[in-house]
């Protein structure tokens, strides 16, 4: 079978290999290894068959300690048998991995290495997640390309077979999961080739079963555990050949000749460089360019870190080194050095004092650290490495990449070396993620990489921002194999996809000397020059650039495209690049369209087609006027009035130079200041709303439902008008108890994404005009700069207080004046989640402390580099942490206990310290009655009232005192997920906090799948709904997590949607907060992986209500003692089909399209469950209540 | 009594055909259709829009939000293919073709000029013994003139039948002001068949949240008259074969239909309400009244009471108007009844 060329990322390499060698894989979702998962479990859907010819059983669990135990039984019952992770939940898997290597047992897993959380979570690539499990007994293979990823699967499992070690296949997350290269894909007959049918008999052999019992997993006392842990030297000890011989074994099949550590550079060399992963190929890349220029340097690439055969590392140096630098992707606070550099070291020591060591002298030997959460590793940087080793006293344990400015660690380096080739065509492309130009990218890499002789590389980078985010694409075409494996820097063609982005970002700084820029412009070619920014038109004149521009969003609109430009901005670079011939290009691309999009319908083939006709009869080319700058300015990242930590750190991030900082501008410990994203004025959304007084109702419905805390509304005395801007606006307020006052609807422009949920939530219209509401959209620019001077000075307008003596929180209308404490979030537009944290904070934030699983709802909540938690007027505010994805319930249980037992002490306190206090304050301190929000104000002005009284004290107990003093004020824990993070991971500590007395609030928004990593089933996910790991639809009902919380009879549970009924989702919060034992608050949230309008995501949370999909009850155990039921049915009974609703959503509808018959088998069940649950909850709502007559 | 009848060529075995309608959605419907005595069988309608709208949709749900965020690249797996496009109604097509005995004749509403002509011979191709065009236009642009309209409909009509050989019948509204100009020039074009009338759906107001609603109503037998009236003026005078299909319940309307000069009459909305039997009960009761009043076939009476056969031709046309503007009395209270 011939090899195919094939041009895809690390993840579908090792997929690849992954799959046809397993009969059964257990994944579950992690970022960057899910696509591994989610490919498999595709490729099952189809019936795609592994090689032995039988389709693969994927079983997704509820966590990665749960799929490494599956995988731990299916190896002890003989299957070949897989997984994918990453970071947490590699370590998650610890516990099972030291088994299965104990067992000896043949298994290879697939890991993406990705940074572990520690002073705070990232999703990118570094090596402290395989370093962690260096113990466990695994073999630790490292693939340093998309290339070597397949191989090293393949290697990994020839080698466990034979070696009876368990493999870990590793490559690096995103650098290598993520990065699209053309490479030569590994046919049947190599898989075929490299594997011993015999020795997975042997595998199949050793496994449990009836008909030849033995016991495995015994108790060991201590006679004899050491002896029988020692029985497995052997096998390690034969590893490191065995894998050799695989290497050589799959060189003599495809040419491509590995070794467990590979040597390249200067054959003389003095000064190596040893390292592993993804970094190996700029260290080669930069070895090989210095050594041409005569330099004695090379590197060394460890393929086989575990077992480590020092031999073998020592025997592939050259003789002549001198100097070694050992760099490690991770850090091992309070080592000796970190892991690689101290087994190299070792390994030099041990070799040279044997003579084995071609050298008789020790090398001098220095480690560093580079690349943490894929900080970029460049040749610079690799260059900065090798001239510190030729100096007489290097600087050990150094760091690369970054300014140590505190423990001065770090070497610099000159970031304008460059060792890229000319020949190389190096591209840029800057995009939205809404117009599509990654997808175009990646399939102008595939073109290339396919059609033509040239090698070929893609990488994309995403900021953290769910709705208008940035990306870049690093596209690499050239004649010889690229090692480029990092950003470029050095570009001769940069791409522009939004005009908004000159005044933004540094867009050209990494175009080279006479680069070719193409600019999306709303403005004709004639007139563009003068609409831009001096910093862009000065970088065009000093490298003398060559600049392209088309309204690439009119041949959009005009060919049906909306707003994804992607194959019109991919036909202008092919048009303008050169990089193929123009017609052979267009060929190319069309017949992309077609792969990609044909079995979504011959429309939308067409319509990318005439997108592509329409391309280039649009471009042009702009004549560079003059030579002289103009006084147009890229305005300030932040304003001027912003915090100094905002101005100096959080500006750098915004703009893109987060790399820059040093490290004394991090904060040590993870801490931050909330209330940040309030600086980052985004300017995204094209259209926003438009209040008219004169229509609105004042029912606060815009306010509530508004994602992004975008739209707030206030009451107010009319003489503070006086200073208003001239279009402020402002009309009666519609308050019995606010007679007289003033109303205004202020909407953030600058804030708002555009998502038209609030113009969807309006029920006003005018009676002259019924299609004008009480909140319209209008275009963004003309608003831009009167809104924001509005919204200034609404916001100086006084906050609602809480403790209003006259006006009650409990209905939608008068909540809506109060203050959201969360704001301008990075959530997706029409996010169906931030509304329910919102009003969490609109209630009780200025008392919070939020204990946050993993998952969308920590990303939107606090990935930088601006985080939306902000306080009032009085500087309170949520405090928010986020721990792991499975322990949110049990971390908030862990703030409970804390503030449970500093009241205790407090109290305590205060009777000893009641002399001091005086009597009245000590009472009113004891016996304060917070179960309003007036009594909780007069608790905060006791305890502002103690710490006067006691400030300066020296007594110890007034110390203490004051250190615990605030628990004495009320505090409202809250602990906030998703269903993953509920129903699957973290359900045993949300099943434990049920059991518990203690106040916490559980808080799930439930979304039905695994939002955050794109949409993975979870146990809520319902019947019928297609999601990915149930690409066949999801056979089994959604779990009913609230009626098992309802078991305990102890629990408030409360399942809402704000969508299908505002009122009870607010009186659900208030009663959960009120319940002093544990409560669990179910609120349905629409999302953007159901595949729907997102504007319309509250009429789809009615459809899912009215439907019986979701049904809505509050369940409040201190009704029982009121002999009444506590359970409360609070929707009506199923109004709609089933169907009438789960059709109007594409997670549904496209089983509908792709299997007519499964769908209406799911269907019918799911209808049936629809039914059974209502009738379930009448009952239960009618059964008898324990107690009562 | 011989109740057999030609349509386009087509010999049926009586004249009442189920017309395009959630009956034949799936080969279960069209068999049970050809049980239940139906001569022949008009599919539902294969929507050029609908195909478009379904391959946009499920385009934008599987791009939105993609290559976005990191953790995120898409939001739906990739499940081989979708159906979209005109597979399953070919394949529909093929499988009554098949399964079932009776005439198909594919229903086709198109959009684009390339949509009409390929989906016509896609359903050609897929073995339908004829093509009924289901034209549904409205004409909202007020710089389109009736002229533009009526030239529009000749040559989506022109361009079907130059690529295919199977008869093609078109099904027109009402609305046009000189409809008998219009129908001879459908004939002259090249129609088969002229099926009258489509009946489009009216939106409807809702008052209580300001909103323009769909509103689907079945017909009566009320609505057959202006059919009635149409097929009576243009029996005789057009060269392609007429069929009613809007207000046909009962055996009497079905012979109305064949008086005024039609081959066949489609039925839906008794069918709907009423069942499949109806199918049987509307012919039984057309033979009954026949047999009464000893006719022998149907043929005997297709076109009696055509306008050219009528004593009172005029009765179609001014008069019938005149009459009713004579019957009418001012309401004592003063008010218009």
């Amino acid at each position: 079978m011939p090899r195919r060329i094939v041009t895809i990322d690390g993840n579908e390499a090792a997929a690849t290999i992954a799959y046809k060698m397993s009969e059964v894989i257990a994944i579950y979702p992690i970022t960057p290894s899910t696509p591994m998962a989610e490919q498999c479990d595709a490729w099952a859907a189809v019936g795609k068959k592994n090689i032995c010819g039988s389709v693969p059983i994927i079983q997704e669990m509820q966590s990665e300690a749960g799929a490494a135990a599956a995988c731990h039984g299916a190896l002890q019952t003989g299957a070949m048998t897989t997984s994918f992770t990453a970071s947490q939940g590699l370590l998650l898997m610890i516990p099972s991995m030291f088994k299965i290597a104990g067992e000896l047992t043949s298994a290879v897993f697939h890991i993406t290495a990705r940074t572990v959380a520690t002073h705070a979570l990232s999703i990118f690539g570094d090596h402290s997640d395989v370093m962690a499990v260096r113990s466990t007994g695994w073999a630790l293979l490292f693939g340093n390309s998309v290339q070597e990823v397949m191989d090293f699967a393949l290697i990994a499992q020839a080698s466990t077979l034979e070696a009876r070690v368990p493999f870990l296949n590793i490559m690096d997350g995103f650098r290598t999961s993520h990065e699209v290269m053309k490479i030569e894909e590994l046919s049947d007959d190599d898989v075929r080739a490299m594997i011993d049918d015999e020795l997975v008999r042997k595998h199949r052999a050793r496994a449990l079963s009836p008909d030849h019992p033995v016991v495995r997993g015994t108790a060991q006392n201590p006679d004899v555990f050491f002896q029988a842990r020692e029985t497995v030297n052997p096998f390690y000890a034969a590893t490191p050949t065995i894998v050799q011989n695989a290497m050589n074994r799959f060189a003599s099949l495809t040419g491509r000749q590995y070794h467990l550590f590979d040597y390249v550079g200067a054959p003389d060399a003095e000064r190596v460089v040893v390292l592993m992963g993804s970094a190996c190929e700029t260290a080669q890349e930069t070895a090989e360019y210095l050594a041409q220029q005569g330099e004695k340097v090379g590197m060394i690439k460890v393929r086989l870190y575990r077992p480590f055969d020092a031999e073998a590392l020592v025997a592939a140096m050259p003789p002549t080194v001198k100097a070694v630098a050992v760099l490690d992707r991770t850090k091992e606070p309070g080592a000796a050095g970190e892991p690689l550099y101290q087994d190299v070291v070792t390994a030099l020591a041990e070799t040279v004092a044997t003579g084995k060591a071609p050298f008789a002298a020790m090398p001098r030997v220095i480690g560093g650290r580079y690349g943490l959460s894929s900080k970029e590793f460049t040749p610079a940087m690799c260059k900065a490495v090798f001239d510190e080793l030729t100096l007489k006293s290097p600087k050990n344990h150094f760091t690369v990449g970054i300014t140590d400015d505190v423990t001065h660690t770090s070497l610099a380096y000159d970031p304008s070396f460059s060792t890229e080739p000319e020949d190389v065509v190096r591209a840029i492309f800057w995009g939205l993620g809404a117009d599509g130009t990654v997808g175009a990218n990646k399939n102008s890499v595939k073109i290339i990489g396919e059609e033509t002789p040239n090698a070929a590389q893609g990488y994309f980078v995403y900021d953290s921002k769910k709705s208008g985010s940035v990306t870049t694409s690093h596209l690499r075409f050239g004649p010889r194999p690229i090692h480029s494996t990092y950003l470029i820097n050095h570009a001769n063609f940069v791409a522009i996809h939004q005009f908004g982005f000159v005044e933004r970002y540094p867009v050209l700084e990494s175009a080279v000397k006479g680069a070719v820029v193409l600019l999306n412009s709303p403005f004709p070619a004639d007139e563009v020059w003068d609409k831009l920014p001096a910093e862009f038109q000065q970088q065009v004149l000093a490298k003398d650039l060559k600049l392209w521009t088309m309204d690439a969003y009119d041949v959009a609109k005009a060919t049906g495209m909306g707003v994804r430009i992607n194959t019109i901005m991919q036909t202008a670079f092919f048009a303008i690049s050169g990089v193929l011939p123009r017609d052979e290009a267009i060929a190319q691309i069309k017949n992309a369209i077609k792969k990609t999009y044909g079995k979504r319908g011959e429309a939308v083939v067409q319509k990318n087609y005439a997108a592509v006709d329409a391309a280039l009869e649009h471009l042009h080319e702009v004549k560079i006027p003059g030579r002289e700058p103009g006084s147009l300015r890229m305005p300030p990242v932040v304003s001027p009035e912003a915090p100094e930590f905002v101005r100096t750190v959080t500006a750098q991030m915004i703009a893109g130079r987060g790399d820059s900082l040093p490290v004394s501008a991090m904060p040590v410990d993870g801490t931050f200041p909330t209330a940040t994203t309030q600086w980052e004025k985004r300017n995204i959304a094209l259209e926003v709303p438009v209040w008219e007084p004169d229509v609105c109702i004042q029912c606060g419905k815009c306010v509530l439902v508004c994602p992004h805390a975008c739209i707030r509304s206030k009451v107010y005395d009319g003489a503070l008008l006086a200073d208003a801007p001239a279009t402020f606006k402002s009309t009666a307020a519609k308050w019995r108890e606010l007679a007289d006052q003033k109303f205004t609807i202020q909407v953030a422009v600058e804030d708002c994404t555009g998502c038209t949920l609030c113009v969807e939530a309006c029920p006003a219209k005018d009676k002259s005009q019924v299609g004008r509401k009480a909140i319209n959209m209008a275009p963004q620019r003309p608003l831009r700069e009167t809104e924001a001077a509005n919204l200034e000075f609404f916001l100086g307008l006084p906050d609602m207080p809480k403790d209003n003596e006259t006006l009650r929180f409990n209905t939608i209308k008068n909540i809506q004046l109060l203050r959201p404490l969360f704001e301008y979030s990075g959530a997706c537009a029409g996010c169906g989640e931030t509304p329910y944290v919102k009003l969490l904070t609109q209630l009780f934030g200025d008392r919070a402390i939020i204990a946050n699983a993993t998952g969308c709802s920590s990303i939107y909540g606090g990935n930088l580099p601006t985080t939306p938690y902000c306080v009032n007027k009085d500087g309170l505010g949520p405090a928010w942490n986020n721990s792991l994805f499975e322990d949110a319930a049990e971390f908030g249980l862990g703030f409970r206990l804390t503030l449970e037992q500093q009241a205790q002490y407090a109290r305590l306190l205060v009777e000893q310290l009641r002399p001091a206090l005086g009597d009245a304050l000590a009472d009113g301190l004891l016996t304060a009655d917070q179960t309003t929000e007036s009594g909780i104000t007069a608790q905060r002005r006791r305890v502002a009232e103690l710490q006067q009284k006691l400030a300066g004290s020296k007594d110890n107990a007034a110390l203490e005192l004051l250190s615990v003093a605030g628990a004495l004020v009320k505090k409202s824990v809250w602990s906030l997920g998703g269903d993953g993070w509920a129903y699957d991971i973290g359900y045993g500590g949300l099943d434990h906090v049920f059991s518990t007395s203690h106040d916490v609030n559980l808080l799930v928004m439930d979304t039905e799948v695994y939002s955050n990593t794109g949409g993975q089933a979870s146990k809520s996910t319902a019947r019928g709904a297609v999601a990915k790991f149930a690409a066949s639809g999801k056979p089994a009902s959604k779990k009913d997590l609230g009626r098992m919380a309802m078991n305990y009879g102890s629990v408030y549970v409360a399942s809402v949607a704000l969508g299908a009924n505002d009122a009870q989702t607010v009186r659900a919060f208030i009663e959960a907060e009120s319940y002093p034992g544990p409560s669990l608050i179910i609120a349905y949230s629409h999302c953007i992986s159901h595949g729907i309008d997102m504007a319309k995501g509250l009429n789809q949370q009615k459809l899912a209500v009215d439907s019986g999909a979701v049904l809505l009850y509050r369940y409040d155990p201190r009704l029982a003692a009121e002999g009444k039921s506590p359970l409360q049915i609070d929707s009506k009974p199923p109004s709609i089909p089933l169907s009438d609703f789960i059709y109007t959503e594409n997670r549904y509808r496209m089983l509908q399209q792709a299997d007519p018959a499964t769908a209406a088998r799911l269907l019918a069940a799911a209808q049936a469950d629809v039914q059974a649950r209502w009738q379930m909850y009448q009952h239960l709502a009618a059964a008898p209540v324990p107690g009562s007559a | 009594m011989d109740m057999t009848t030609t349509y386009m060529g087509l010999t049926l075995e009586h004249p009442v055909v189920p017309s395009a309608s959630p009956l034949s959605k799936n080969l279960d419907g069209i068999r049970r259709l050809e049980d239940a005595g139906a001569p022949a069988v008009v599919m539902y309608s294969l929507f050029e829009e609908q195909i478009d709208a379904e391959s946009h949709r499920l385009d934008h749900f599987l791009s939105y939000g993609e290559e976005s965020f990191a953790e995120a690249i898409s939001y739906f797996p990739d499940l081989g293919s979708y159906n979209v496009g005109p597979d399953a109604y070919l394949e529909l097509i093929a499988a009554a073709k098949k399964s079932v005995s009776i005439p198909v004749i594919g229903s086709l509403n198109g959009v684009s000029r390339g949509g009409w002509t390929r989906y016509a011979k896609l359903i050609e191709d897929a073995g339908a013994d004829a093509l009924e065009l289901n034209v549904y236009y409205i004409p909202t642009d007020p710089k389109l003139t009736a002229a533009e309209i009526e030239r529009m409909y000749v040559e989506v009509l022109e361009d079907v039948k130059s690529g295919v050989k199977i008869p093609v019948a078109i099904k027109v509204g009402p609305f046009f002001s000189a409809f008998a100009n219009t129908a001879s020039a459908l004939g002259e074009a090249g129609a088969d068949g002229l099926v009258l009338f489509n009946r489009f759906y009216q939106p409807d107001f809702d008052l209580e949240n300001l909103e323009v609603v769909p509103h689907l109503v079945l017909s009566d037998s009320d609505e057959l008259r202006l059919p009635l009236r149409w097929t009576a003026i243009l029996c005789g005078r057009i060269k392609p074969d007429i069929a009613i299909t809007s207000g046909v319940h009962t055996g009497e309307d079905a012979l109305k239909a064949m008086m005024a000069g039609a081959k066949i009459v489609q039925v839906a909305s008794e069918l709907l309400h009423n069942g499949l039997g109806r199918i049987q009960g509307i012919v039984g009761e057309m033979s009954t009244w026949m047999e009464e009043k000893e006719y022998e076939s149907v043929a005997q009476m297709q076109g009696s009471m055509s306008q050219r056969n009528v004593a009172e031709p005029a009765a179609f046309e001014r008069a019938n108007y005149m009459k009713m503007l004579a019957s009418w009395r001012p309401d004592p209270t003063g008010a218009l009844i």
